[in-house]
């Protein structure tokens, strides 16, 4: 797992090392069960020239579940000088995989938040969203703190069986992150996500450390 | 012969959007200051971007800037055939150093490099003159140096270590403004949300698109107005004139549009955000490359954070170079461009100034004289501040020492003074033992000052660690700032630890009763303490008016030797001793010359051999005794032509009582050349 480079309240500052010149994000992809976390990084990996990605690591069970977690490491070269990585987990979305989830959350640098869009998953995003602030908490970060966004996925399914953004808003973004709708089986909004909560990282580089 | 910039593609004529913001940024920062920030700037983009518009757009703003700047456009073919030639006619050579005098070298089409070994070569070979010379080179492609097939590794590197930037394709309200400018360029005018309609067709070239316009331009002017609904109809299909269209649909995974001629995402005609709910239905195609435009847009985030610190840092080093602190440990973050956390390392920089100013004040109530010292502006070193406090409030900050300018071996040691020469040898063999105190008495400028600081220097050179030399003057000075701040404590406390006290000028402290009184307590503990003490005094003591008797004994206690005016024997031994210092081979009769003229003092002894020496050089003469005298004494004068015949009859009052020749002017240049020197 990573070295101890940064801090555990959340600090973004120390995703940049500046001896090695070399950056590093990690973006964990939490959600409930079967959200499409998954989905996401697969289709991230079939996006990415081959050169520019690493062995993407799944550790699904037969019934290609995720058990462990999913690591898709993302090279984007030198930018600006620094050696640019991206580090894209997945944590296992079954409530009986808590530990491993804390383990998988521990040193994020950013956070997707895939909810399930169908209606009748609304009480396992809830309960996963509790799950992962709880799981912050326990590492001593602020969820407020932290880079988060959300994506609605399976927006592509009919309306009848899913809940629209504003809908989904209302139920779990009460603090207002950005917010992407997706349907990440075949893409849509899976880069317009992974450049949101990129773009949140990044832009706490310079902005002046971690607020006091 | 190169092509010449073409006067359409300038950054006004541009529009920017979010996919070449960055580089249009990047191209007006090569603009501005070519050569200086990101060398090579290297563009790419797919074909129809605006590459080659940004390419002279950068040329064409750098010579608005600076006129008389070499600005050089060429596409990589024009650059291989005239390197061809060139090399064909024997002009290789001069076909590499004409490079040398273009401050901007603006290269197209870099992509076909591929294969090209020996262009390659000569593009390194051009690109690390430029850059060693501080000239900006900036080249274009359709794709980045990496998948520029067999490009060198070192030209990739090169180009890496400036800025590689990509142009994406434009979004749908850049497609918008480039339409609308378009038009306006052609006068047309169309039906509201025909030119939104066209911006909505699947076409990402910048030349495609304006080709679909002049389409519906031609329609139009044929007299038939032209509606939002056609537009898909007159372009569907056929939106690029070199069917373009298709190739587009190839990348994009080969989804092909509807019958409409209007693709699916697109049926949808509302405007669509990324907050929007996606359509319900068929899957979104996604843009072609995903993965590039992450990339381009996390460059662009990511170097506009570093820019951000850079900025930070560089402005740090004006705030505070400007209020006169060393700023050399943030010039160092920035020159080795950020090697460690810019913020972090700003907020232990202005710490440490607010430790030195801390310091600063502290050290300002101890010693004003310290408050000035550069320890204080140095947050590089904020432990010699602490000391140099820490010795001021302990009074352990040494006492002021010796001259080093003044040496005892350097006195002229001759029977005039020959008594005080030896007392003072015999006080650095063994101070406080023999002589103590050794009282020096003697006029203005006969070595008083000298003796005693060259005694200063030989106790220190004898070993005695802290030995205190200083004026009268200096000495009162002192004990009034420490009264002032209430810290007389620590005043007494530095000169007492000192190993031996040498005080020049002690008449001066006459009518003074507090320094006598601090000196008679002084006095005192060195005498018993059998430490060295050296006076010297410019009245003699008993003729020492407005000092205590108390010191005053005590100070005729010790060994009193008067310091003589020069004799002829120390003018001699002086002036011998100057000018073999300042002449190679001194002349016996100048020296004799020179020594034989009165002077009071070793010091009007100087300045008479000084006078003649700066006179010598300034006429670049050798100064010989006739020179010197012409010099001190003025040209020997006719006696006929003194006094009578330029007297004006008036006697000047005091003229009679000058008897130094070289006081008076006897020659007076003629009275016309004044009267028109004066006239002008």
């Amino acid at each position: 797992m990573r070295a101890s480079a940064r801090s555990s309240g959340g600090d973004g500052m120390s995703l940049v090392n500046f001896a090695a010149r070399e950056i590093t994000c990690k973006i964990v992809y939490y959600g409930p069960g079967r959200s499409g976390k998954t989905t996401n990084l697969q289709y991230v990996f079939g996006r990415v020239p081959e050169s520019r990605r690493g062995r993407m690591v799944s550790l699904a069970t037969h019934t290609d579940r995720t058990l462990f977690f999913d690591f898709l490491p993302l090279d984007l070269g030198s930018i600006s000088g620094f050696a640019t990585k991206f580090q894209l987990y997945t944590v296992p979305g079954q409530s009986y995989y808590a530990s491993t989830r804390k383990l998988v959350l521990q040193g994020a640098d950013g956070v997707v938040f895939v909810a399930d869009s169908q209606a009748r998953r609304l009480d396992d995003n809830l309960e996963s969203l509790q799950d992962m602030q709880t799981n912050l908490l326990a590492q001593g970060v602020d969820v407020r703190q932290l880079p988060v966004v959300f994506q609605y996925n399976k927006q592509d399914l009919p309306g009848d069986l899913i809940l629209s953004a504003p809908e989904l808003d209302d139920a779990l973004n009460f603090r207002a992150v950005p917010t992407f709708p997706a349907d990440a089986l075949h893409g849509g909004g899976v880069f317009e996500t992974l450049k949101g909560i990129s773009e949140l990282v990044l832009r706490r580089l310079a902005a002046g450390g971690p607020p006091e | 012969m190169t092509p010449p910039l073409n006067p359409y593609f300038r950054f006004d004529t541009l529009v920017v959007g979010a996919a070449n913001r960055l580089a249009v940024t990047a191209a007006r920062a090569v603009a501005e200051t070519p050569g200086a920030v990101y060398n090579p700037l290297f563009l790419y983009a797919r074909p129809g971007l605006g590459k080659t518009h940004l390419l002279m757009a950068i040329g064409h703003a750098a010579r608005a800037i600076d006129p008389s700047l070499g600005v050089e456009y060429l596409t990589l073919d024009h650059f291989i055939e005239s390197f061809h030639a060139a090399i064909g006619s024997g002009q290789g050579e001069a076909y590499r150093k004409r490079f040398l005098d273009v401050a901007v070298l603006l290269v197209d089409d870099v992509q076909f490099l591929t294969g090209q070994r020996e262009t390659q070569a000569e593009l390194l070979r051009i690109v690390d003159a430029m850059q060693t010379a501080s000239r900006q080179i900036v080249l274009a492609s359709d794709r980045p140096p990496a998948e520029i097939e067999a490009l060198d590794e070192r030209l990739i590197r090169r180009f890496a270590g400036g800025l590689v930037i990509d142009i994406a394709a434009p979004d749908y309200e850049t497609k918008v403004a480039i339409l609308r400018r378009k038009a306006e360029e052609r006068r047309a005018t169309f039906d509201a949300g025909v030119l939104e309609a066209v911006a909505k067709l699947p076409i990402d070239n910048v030349r495609e698109l304006v080709g679909g316009l002049n389409r519906l331009v031609a329609h139009q002017a044929a007299g038939e107005a032209v509606s939002a609904e056609q537009v898909a109809v007159l372009l569907g299909g056929r939106a690029g004139p070199d069917g373009s269209r298709r190739e587009a649909d190839r990348r994009t995974g080969g989804q092909a549009d509807s019958d409409s001629g209007v693709p699916a995402e697109f049926a949808d005609a509302g405007e669509s955000s990324s907050s929007d709910r996606l359509p319900a239905g068929p899957p979104v195609r996604p843009p072609a490359d995903e993965f590039g435009d992450f990339l381009s847009e996390i460059s662009a985030t990511l170097s506009q954070q570093i820019e951000t610190w850079r900025g930070k840092v560089a402005a740090a080093i004006l705030r505070w170079g400007g209020e006169g602190y060393r700023t050399a440990r943030l010039e160092l973050l920035l020159e080795g461009e950020l090697t460690r956390e810019p913020d972090e390392a700003l907020r232990e920089f202005e710490a440490d100034i607010l430790r030195l100013d801390a310091l600063r004040t502290e050290a300002e109530k101890v010693a004003p004289a310290l408050a000035g010292s550069p320890v204080f502006r140095d947050p590089g070193d904020v432990g010699a501040a602490e000391a140099l406090l820490e010795q001021a409030k302990d009074g352990t900050d040494p006492p002021p020492a010796p001259s080093t300018l003044w040496r005892l071996d350097a006195l002229v040691d001759a029977a005039a003074n020959r008594v005080a020469v030896q007392s003072a040898h015999a006080v650095v063999a063994q101070p406080g033992q023999k002589y103590n105190p050794l009282v020096l008495v003697g006029g203005s400028g006969v070595g008083k000052t000298h003796l005693l600081h060259g005694i200063g220097n030989a106790l220190v050179a004898g070993g005695l660690r802290a030995v205190a030399c200083l004026a009268a003057e200096e000495f009162t000075g002192g004990l009034i700032e420490a009264i002032d701040r209430d810290a007389v404590a620590q005043w007494r406390k530095r000169y007492r630890r000192a190993d031996a006290l040498l005080v020049d000028d002690v008449h001066l402290v006459a009518e003074k009763s507090r320094s006598q009184d601090e000196l008679f307590l002084l006095f005192n503990q060195f005498l018993e303490s059998g430490r060295q003490m050296v006076f010297t005094t410019a009245v003699p003591l008993p003729q020492l008016a407005g000092v205590e008797p108390r010191l005053l004994t005590r100070l005729e206690g010790g060994l009193v030797v008067d310091l003589p005016p020069p004799d002829r024997e120390i003018r001699q031994r002086v002036t011998d001793q100057l000018l073999s210092e300042k002449l190679e081979q001194p002349d016996p009769e100048l020296a004799a010359y020179l020594a034989g003229r009165p002077a009071d003092s070793v010091r009007a002894v100087h300045g008479l051999i000084q006078r003649v020496l700066s006179a010598a050089e300034a006429q670049q003469v050798k100064p010989t005794v006739a020179f010197a005298r012409s010099t001190l004494e003025g040209t020997p004068t006719r006696p006929a032509r003194r006094p009578a015949p330029r007297s004006s009859g008036l006697v000047a009052p005091g003229v009679g009582g000058v008897k130094s020749r070289e006081k008076m002017v006897w020659d007076w240049p003629d009275i016309a050349d004044r009267l028109i020197e004066e006239w002008r």
